[in-house]
């Protein structure tokens, strides 16, 4: 169990961390989220024993390891860039954490064979990394973390620079591939739908603060607050600043809905994901909003459409998006009506606390 | 259809042919000129065919200063390379000592080689040279007018001080490029010292490194202005390398057509060995990657 009791990271007059505390367990899958300098690689860096934090304490296994340099820690990791030693064999990639470590030849082999075959690098292990494309040659890196056999393996956004196919291919494999290991797996993404596909747990990162961190799928339905929900959405979260009344939504003049369990009377924040906002009316999509249709963005399957809403004078916090099913035409300028389900609207209060959050499905 | 016919493109590269012609291709065909012929002045030329290239290459004149050269490089080499690679490593990556080290490194480039012959030459004299007077006041008797192995450490360290400094500046450059991750990767791995260099600096500055051996050795095989300064050649003929006795040949003794086919062998030996070096460096870990 890797822990992290009130960790905070100072360079020079800059916080890159501030007071973090986490605990994951081992055989656990862990992705930290949050936007680019968020301080997702300090924190990994600081996992590792890569950086000594300022303050507070790393405990590896109820073990104290904060001043414990990298060497003489049991880590693993792998980076966005593609890092492989550059004149070495893919076999002998595989084999150095190995070799460092003094393990026999033959249980060397072994390993490296087995991890190859998992990674399907078999017939690239006796090509020099530089020759291979670049999910090979991330997947030659993958295979190095892989058979170090760490109680720590750190990915640092590892899917990063590889195309789409590949990620799709990989990040389904790599839970598996770690999981048997009963390591602590970290796993760092900017991706709210990246954490959703890894599942596991998810701490969300922001301004170098933890702002929430628990099952993954509880963090996305119930965010803490509006910054966790604003970093666990993409498209961006839609918000506005409602008024509410007795149960009734008000943005300005404009009547949003009526909520069940409604929190008390007051100025509170909208927060409603693009997914919720519909081209077509139904019996639970019945509040009706007159908009402008700003871009649209057509991906196959679905159609992002930016609007201009006209909640914009009504109290819109933020550039709305729609994200609906199949293929629309439209037209920037064109005037659109988009239909809202109030039983899918998070409300924030003031200071930004969760006050209400739609019921599960 | 008919393709448009653009002859402008040729008043770009005519420039380039002028100056290639000019510069390289006219005299070298000069040399060649002189070198199949015999003169004996008032522009009158007899054909001589091979025969100069005979005798230049069956002279021992000639073998005697193409081994000098061949040591002197292989001297330079083996201690200007490793040395470049030492300094560069130990070169600060940031902070305000990074321009300082540079400008210190880029100094001794900036100075012509007869300068350096003449400060050298006057460092290592014994009554008023820094080096030759302390030398001899500890009881070394150094004088490179007449000892031979002195006159080639002096020109060595001057060889050295001269342009280790090249070899650090292109190693320096190899090494900021490398991305911090390689080292925390191999931090993380637990990789010695030795080992970050042997598995990932080295081999990141393969290319920097070809391009610092070729030019040190082709420069290093040039040698002239040097021992030409210092000793002129000696003492004996201990310091004359190819270009020394090139000249000595062509403007000492006149010999025009010796010194021409001279002129064609020096040049190509150092384009065989430069050919030898990139080839044999290219390749080198290039076939396990097939």
């Amino acid at each position: 169990m890797l822990e992290l009791n009130h960790v905070s990271k100072q360079v020079g007059r800059e916080t890159h961390i501030s007071g973090v505390s986490l605990s994951l367990e081992r055989g656990s899958l862990n992705v930290l989220l949050g936007p680019t300098l968020a301080g997702k690689t300090s924190l990994m860096r600081l996992m590792a024993g890569l950086d000594r934090p300022t303050s507070g304490q790393v405990l590896m296994d109820g073990k104290d390891v904060t001043g414990v340099s990298v060497r003489n820690r049991d880590v693993a990791m792998v980076y966005q860039q593609f890092i492989n030693y550059p004149s070495l064999t893919v076999f002998e990639n595989i084999a150095s954490p190995m070799r460092i470590a003094g393990v026999g030849r033959k249980e060397r082999d072994r390993k490296v064979r087995e991890a190859a075959e998992l990674l399907k690098l078999t017939p690239y292990l006796e090509r020099i990394p530089l020759n291979l494309s670049g999910g090979q040659q991330q997947r030659t890196a993958l295979a190095r973390a892989l058979v170090k056999g760490a109680s720590l393996v750190l990915l640092d956004e590892p899917l990063a620079n590889l195309d789409y196919k590949l990620r799709e291919e990989l990040r389904v494999e790599l839970p598996r591939l770690f999981a048997e290991s009963g390591a602590v797996f970290v796993y760092a993404t900017t991706e709210p739908h990246e954490a959703l596909l890894l599942g596991g747990h998810t701490a969300t990162l922001h301004e170098g603060k933890i702002t929430q961190f628990g099952p993954t799928i509880d963090v996305h339905d119930r965010p803490a607050d509006l910054v966790t929900a604003k970093t666990f959405a993409d498209p961006p979260l839609n918000t506005a600043r409602v008024r509410v009344t007795g149960g009734h939504v008000h943005a300005g003049e404009r009547h949003l809905g009526q909520l069940a369990n409604a929190p008390p009377d007051g100025e509170y924040t909208l927060g409603l994901r693009a997914h919720h906002v519909s081209l077509a009316a139904n019996d639970r999509y019945q509040t009706a909003l007159t908009v402008r249709v700003g871009t649209s963005e057509i991906t196959g399957s679905e159609t992002f459409v930016h609007l201009d809403p006209d909640v914009a004078q009504e109290g819109a916090t933020s550039h709305w998006v729609a994200l609906t099913h199949g293929v629309h035409r439209l037209r920037a300028g064109d005037s659109l009506t988009v239909h809202l389900d109030p039983s899918r609207y998070y409300l924030f209060d003031t200071s930004g606390v969760l006050a209400h959050a739609p019921a599960a499905h | 259809m008919d393709k448009p016919w653009n002859n402008k493109a040729w008043f770009f590269v005519l420039p380039v042919f002028l100056l290639v012609a000019l510069s390289a291709v006219i005299p070298l065909m000069t040399v060649v000129n002189y070198s199949v012929q015999d003169t004996f002045g008032g522009n009158q030329f007899f054909w001589a065919g091979t025969e100069w290239y005979t005798e230049v290459l069956t002279s021992s004149r000639f073998h005697d200063a193409l081994i000098r050269n061949l040591i002197f490089s292989g001297i330079i080499l083996a201690i200007e390379v490793p040395l470049g690679i030492a300094i560069a490593l130990s070169m600060p990556r940031k902070g305000i000592w990074v321009p300082v080290c540079l400008i210190l490194m880029a100094l001794p480039l900036l100075i012509p080689w007869n300068v350096v012959g003449t400060i050298w030459k006057v460092f290592g004299r014994t009554d008023i040279g820094l080096l030759g007077y302390t030398l001899t006041a500890i009881g070394v008797e150094y004088n490179y007018v007449s000892n031979a192995v002195h006159a080639w450490i002096t020109i060595i360290a001057m060889d050295v001080w001269h342009w280790t400094s090249l070899v650090v500046l292109l190693c320096y450059s190899g090494l900021v490029a490398i991305p911090e991750a390689y080292y925390q990767a191999a931090r993380i791995d637990g990789a010695s010292r030795w080992k970050v260099f042997r598995f990932i600096q080295l081999p990141k500055l393969k290319r920097v490194l070809l391009i610092a051996v070729l030019l040190r050795f082709m420069d290093s095989f040039m040698i002239y202005t040097e021992p030409f300064v210092l000793t002129g050649g000696g003492p004996g003929n201990s310091t004359t390398f190819l270009s020394i006795d090139l000249v000595k040949m062509a403007i000492g003794q006149f010999d025009l057509g010796p010194a021409a086919a001279m002129s064609i062998v020096y040049f190509l030996i150092i384009l065989l060995l430069s050919w030898v070096f990139y080839t044999v460096m290219t390749n080198y870990g290039v076939e396990r990657g097939k």
